[in-house]
């Protein structure tokens, strides 16, 4: 069942269009997230669906009916800000009440359900104190309590999590995931971090200079970026300019340039002479010595220039025949051995034929 | 609560705190101790004080011998009273607009509250002179708390303008998105947290209009004198300097009193804001 509904909506600031066109649809009960670098209009769109500002052009529907001209305390849902923005004059039990008050519950039904929702974010000891004396993560749990505590249709989340350190990040992920499994509200999460959006969402929609580029499933989003900007800001990818020199019903024949002919597959019907961008993960390119395999196809000659030793995993930047640096990345799978190849080390370099992406450009 | 500050040595501290330390000695507390003194003292043969030997209560025997002085205190104090709430109520408007205004013209705004102070007091006073009198309302209680307002204003505008200024934006946005209208938005979340700074203003309007004469001597009737009035006609008119140090110092326990009290009740009302709203 479809809860919000971002038909056609664009937005400018002056001559500057923030917001291009943009159609979403999210689902009752989705971990949405708008994912994008700062400046791509992910934050005006999320104001828009709290209602500080309106769009331009298009509508946003709740239930199918437009929010158009209903004011921010009239919508059914709440923001989490990334900054809390926790009222310093009142406790965390006074901050949580805040929303029930504002639709006039008695005081028994405030009480009862403040405790509620104290004992979701495992805050119980802290309902008298007040938000100076909380430490960040203990803040933000207070502002998705506050957020949360009336039952809103949606939370909108606006990197909430921007201002926590690296391990408390993760650590807040997984309560978030587990949160909002428990209470069933649908999110909607703003956030510039590709990794934060692939551990949390069920749809992302990417988005650069306020047009979503392609809203999908992360693993859809990561095994099958649109174009060469999602390619790029999700996860690490190699990048090869190519030329399509045969095109069957699924098979791809690619030119690189220097390097040689690289089979891949897309059911797309493609012309033949067409240019593109190939994108090739990592973690899907296998390395190993340069005289082994060597009838493999795909299979190319390269020599390992620098090698990034990550623990469990390696990353080597190795240099193609015709001198494109490519990232292999190689888990250190083998007990007892560290690293596989040192830097200089000639080597082989091979993928399948499925592994990478054809990207028109 | 507040990162723990360097804090500067032991002869550092001495140096810088010195200097203050001999001003305010020598030029605050000794002339303080001198007027406590001569409330114990005796009239001299032509006014001032007698010679030293004689000490005496008199000067406040005579203070509660007489219901008029308890009167003038009470009519002082209201008219701090009202003085100061007038302020709050004209001040906190103009001070919200100076904040909310954009960051450019915020100085310029500033500098026009305190340019009045750039021309002298008495003047502008007696501006008020030619601007009540045609209209009959020169010399009334009415002129008093007109000319106090006036004069005090912009102590009250520029503490809770700091204040204001340094509001988050996003508290508000954050009340409005949880379901809070215009009103309550106010009330819940500005007012409480603007309290230091009504509270700092109406100290720096309240206690200097306790002791202001020269507004009431110029503006108000025979029955509209106050505390700062009858302690300067002591020393000036009557030469009574005892029953003057007196005056003055019942002044100061009362203004000390009021001021505990509030530093008292602000404490907890800054906490809770069960106790504000």
């Amino acid at each position: 069942m479809t809860l919000l509904e971002i038909r056609n909506v664009t937005r400018r600031f002056g001559s500057l269009e923030a917001v291009k066109d943009v159609s979403i649809s999210i689902e009752a009960g989705e971990f949405f997230t708008l994912l994008g670098p700062s400046g791509c209009g992910k934050t005006t769109i999320l104001r828009m669906i709290a209602g500080f500002d309106e769009p331009d052009e298009g509508e946003i529907l709740l239930d199918g009916k437009s929010l158009a001209g209903v004011p921010p305390e009239k919508r059914p849902l709440h923001t989490v800000f990334q900054s809390y923005a926790l009222f310093p004059h009142m406790t965390v039990a006074g901050n949580i009440a805040f929303p029930l008050e504002m639709t006039g519950k008695s005081a028994l039904e405030i009480r009862r359900r403040v405790d509620e929702t104290l004992a979701l974010v495992h805050l119980e000891d802290k309902a008298d104190s007040f938000p100076h004396e909380l430490s960040g993560g203990q803040k933000q749990r207070v502002a998705l309590a506050r957020g949360l505590v009336n039952k809103p249709r949606l939370l909108l989340l606006d990197e909430p999590l921007g201002a926590l350190d690296a391990k408390l990040r993760v650590e807040m992920q997984i309560e978030l995931i587990a949160l909002q499994r428990e209470v069933g509200i649908t999110f909607i999460f703003v956030t510039h971090s590709q990794q934060e959006a692939l551990a949390l969402s069920h749809r992302i929609a990417v988005m650069k200079d306020g047009r979503v580029e392609q809203c999908d499933e992360p693993d859809q989003l990561y095994t099958q970026p649109a174009n060469r900007f999602v390619a790029d800001f999700i996860g690490k990818i190699n990048l090869l300019d190519v030329e399509v020199t045969a095109s069957s019903k699924v098979l791809l024949s690619l030119r690189a340039a220097g390097l040689g002919e690289i089979a891949a597959t897309d059911p797309r019907p493609i012309a033949v002479g067409e240019r593109g961008v190939f994108a090739l993960r990592p973690e899907l390119i296998r390395v190993f010595g340069h005289r082994e395999a060597a009838d493999l196809k795909n299979r190319f000659e390269g020599v390992v220039r620098e090698l990034l030793y990550l623990g469990d995993v390696t990353l080597y930047k190795i240099e193609l025949a015709n001198g494109a640096l490519i990232e292999a990345l190689m888990p250190n799978a083998a007990p007892g051995r560290a690293k596989f190849h040192e830097v200089g080390d000639a080597v082989g370099v091979c993928w399948r034929h499925d592994a990478g992406v054809y990207l028109r450009s | 609560m507040s990162e723990p500050r360097t804090q500067p040595s032991g002869l550092t501290k001495w140096v810088v705190t010195l200097p203050p330390t001999i001003f305010l000695l020598a030029f605050f507390l000794v002339p303080a101790l001198i007027v406590v003194l001569a409330g114990f003292r005796e009239t001299g043969e032509f006014g001032g004080l007698a010679p030293l030997p004689q000490l005496s209560l008199d000067a406040y025997r005579f203070l509660g011998g007489d219901v008029i002085y308890l009167e003038i205190f009470a009519r002082s104090f209201l008219v701090a009273a009202l003085t100061t709430l007038i302020c709050i109520v004209l001040a906190y408007p103009l001070a919200w607009l100076i904040a909310r205004s954009p960051k450019q013209r915020r100085d310029f705004l500033v500098l026009l509250v305190i340019l009045p102070f750039a021309s002298n007091f008495l003047v502008r006073i007696y501006a008020w002179i030619m601007l009540l009198g045609p209209v009959n309302l020169l010399y009334t209680p009415f002129a008093v708390i007109v000319g106090m307002v006036y004069a005090h204003l912009p102590f009250m505008v520029l503490p809770l303008y700091t204040n204001l200024e340094k509001h988050d934006p996003a508290l508000l946005e954050a009340a409005q998105d949880l379901g809070a209208n215009a009103w309550t938005r106010f009330w819940r979340v500005t007012f409480p947290l603007s309290l230091p700074g009504i509270f700092s203003g109406s100290a720096l309007v309240f206690i200097p209009v306790l002791g202001m004469f020269a507004v009431p001597e110029l503006l108000g009737g025979t029955g509209d004198i106050l505390i700062g009035n009858l302690i300067k006609e002591q020393f000036l008119e009557n030469r009574d300097w005892p029953l003057g140090s007196a005056l003055s110092i019942m002044l100061t326990i009362c203004v000390l009193l009021l001021a505990g009290l509030t530093a008292w009740g602000s404490k907890r009302g800054l906490h809770g804001t069960e106790a504000v709203t």
